[in-house]
């Protein structure tokens, strides 16, 4: 009977009765306005920083130490920065740990640990990228 | 003049016999408007009594024979077998459904969680007959209509994996309809609805796939149902302490 | 009376099973390079505070053609996120009217698209445009 499960419908039944009231919509939040910072702004940042910067496209001197880290330290940037940093980050996280249901590991310790490591590290970034970008100003 | 046979793969089922379903191959005649409902039927009649599916209206009204096409739901009444020749078909009961016997599967679960959403109009007062028909103008309506189309031919069910993955989830149709009580301006049951739409079980569980509002075969998109509610259940999660009837429109 | 025993199907692989699923997996794994590239410019944010020669440090081992092709299919996977989301907007977002008129689907995905070339046009003028 390995392959067979019965449907479970005493469960069903169950959770119509005591319905329960979901955190998830903190998560979306933050998932969702990640996915727009991420949709509007991340393709051009991506190609600045991960390609135009190291190849010195236009020219190296754009990617200076003094001209990152005047952008870096004006209210304006790192506001820029912060928001493109910690939204992705919901966004990104909030997704893998979903996926992680999607493939096979619904519930259990495994779950529990994973759900922790992605929204930790959320957390995580966001503290850290607010701390050293206020550092900066 | 000889006819053209095509080869209809169907998944079996006894669950007096089977430890669990097979497929058979049949082969059957047919012309240019032959449907794939017509030609199960043609099974039954002609070659094997015992192959069990529902059916009934044969005009995409009654949303009895949706099955799996060659994986995907479908409505056999509206699928035609020249669309699928020279391949073969193969048909099988709607995914993520238990499979009660042949092509026909067990819809207790969606007809529970239909009722459980309260699928009816709830005036904020009862009318009397006297005092006439609640009024509602073409553009109210213009904002539920499309939702009330659903047949309830579990198509969208079958259409999403994250039921299948956890049959708790309302799943779309049923949210589709009760997007469309809450949406209709006649109705005041907003409040006995919100607390389904806010559980892990209400939208929760969708992570927008999307697949469900694809293959409704009357252009409701239950995807939209279930993802606008999202933003109504943040809404009545974060302002619920402000407004406490639901903040949400 | 004939006796019940529903059979379930197991739904391991559901996702390799329609074209659709796989197109949606696709689309949910651009959260992994989401995630990556962030956590690489937070870095990049903290060789900032460190100063001069750690920021250049970072620069120069974003040279290294690992860095280069990672970014490369990061973008690929930004852009794959933006055309996704912007048509998967309407679904989520309230429906819209200007008077009694429904704004269609379509308008609101080409609107986020002009927004998205504007926008972007403008990012890559600043930063590229000294």
């Amino acid at each position: 009977m390995a392959e067979q499960s019965m449907p479970n419908q005493s469960l069903n039944q169950s959770s119509q009765r005591s319905l329960k009231r979901s955190n998830e919509p903190v998560f979306w939040a933050l998932f969702g306005a990640g996915g727009v910072v991420a949709a509007f702004l991340l393709p051009a940042v991506i190609l600045i920083t991960g390609l135009a910067a190291p190849l010195g496209i236009p020219s190296p001197e754009l990617f200076s130490y003094e001209r990152a880290s005047a952008f870096a330290s004006s209210w304006a940037g790192a506001l820029f920065l912060f928001i493109v940093i910690s939204l992705s980050l919901w966004h990104g996280l909030h997704r893998v740990y979903h996926s992680s249901h999607e493939l096979g590991i619904h519930r259990g310790p495994l779950l529990s640990v994973i759900r922790l490591v992605c929204y930790g590290t959320a957390l995580g970034g966001t503290v850290l990228s607010a701390y050293w970008l206020i550092a900066a100003l | 003049m000889t006819q053209k046979t095509i080869d209809i793969e169907v998944l079996r089922y006894n669950p007096e016999k089977d430890y669990k379903p097979s497929y058979q191959t049949f082969e059957v005649p047919f012309a240019d408007e032959t449907s794939v409902l017509q030609g199960l039927q043609y099974i039954k009649d002609q070659l094997d009594g015992s192959l069990t599916f529902r059916w009934s209206c044969r005009m995409e009204i009654c949303g009895s024979c949706g099955m799996m096409i060659n994986g995907v739901p479908n409505l056999t009444c509206s699928s035609f077998l020249r669309d699928y020749y020279p391949g073969k078909l193969r048909i099988e009961p709607l995914s993520h459904l238990p499979i009660e016997r042949d092509l026909a599967v067990d819809q207790t679960d969606f007809l529970q969680k239909l009722e459980s959403i309260h699928p009816y109009i709830i005036p904020k007062e009862n009318q009397s007959v006297e005092e006439g028909p609640f009024k509602q103008t073409p553009a109210q309506r213009e904002r539920f209509y499309q939702y009330s189309e659903c047949i309830n031919c579990l198509l969208c069910y079958a259409a999403c994996p994250q039921y299948g993955l956890d049959s708790d989830f309302l799943g779309p149709a049923a949210m589709a309809l009760l997007h469309r009580y809450n949406s209709d301006s006649r109705d005041d049951g907003k409040a006995e609805r919100m607390p389904i739409v806010n559980a892990q079980e209400g939208v929760w569980a969708c992570t927008l796939v999307g697949y469900c509002s694809e293959v409704c075969p009357k252009g409701v998109d239950p995807a939209s149902a279930v993802n606008r509610n999202k933003v109504n259940s943040t809404l009545d999660y974060f302002f619920r302490f402000m407004a406490p009837k639901g903040a949400a429109e | 009376m004939a006796t019940r025993r529903p059979y379930m199907r197991p739904m391991a692989g559901w996702w390799r099973r329609n074209p659709f699923y796989l197109f949606y997996m696709l689309r949910e794994s651009t959260a992994v390079f989401v995630t990556l590239y962030a956590l690489q410019l937070l870095y990049g944010v903290y060789t900032l505070t460190v100063g001069q020669a750690a920021f250049e440090a970072w620069l120069a081992r974003l040279q290294h053609p690992v860095y280069i092709v990672f970014h490369a299919l990061a973008l690929a996977a930004a852009l794959l996120h933006a055309f996704t989301w912007f048509n998967v907007a309407p679904k989520a977002m309230p429906a819209l009217y200007l008077g009694t008129r429904r704004v269609s689907d379509r308008t609101v995905v080409r609107v986020q698209f002009v927004i998205f070339f504007v926008v972007s046009a403008i990012m890559l003028g600043v930063a590229l445009g000294g």
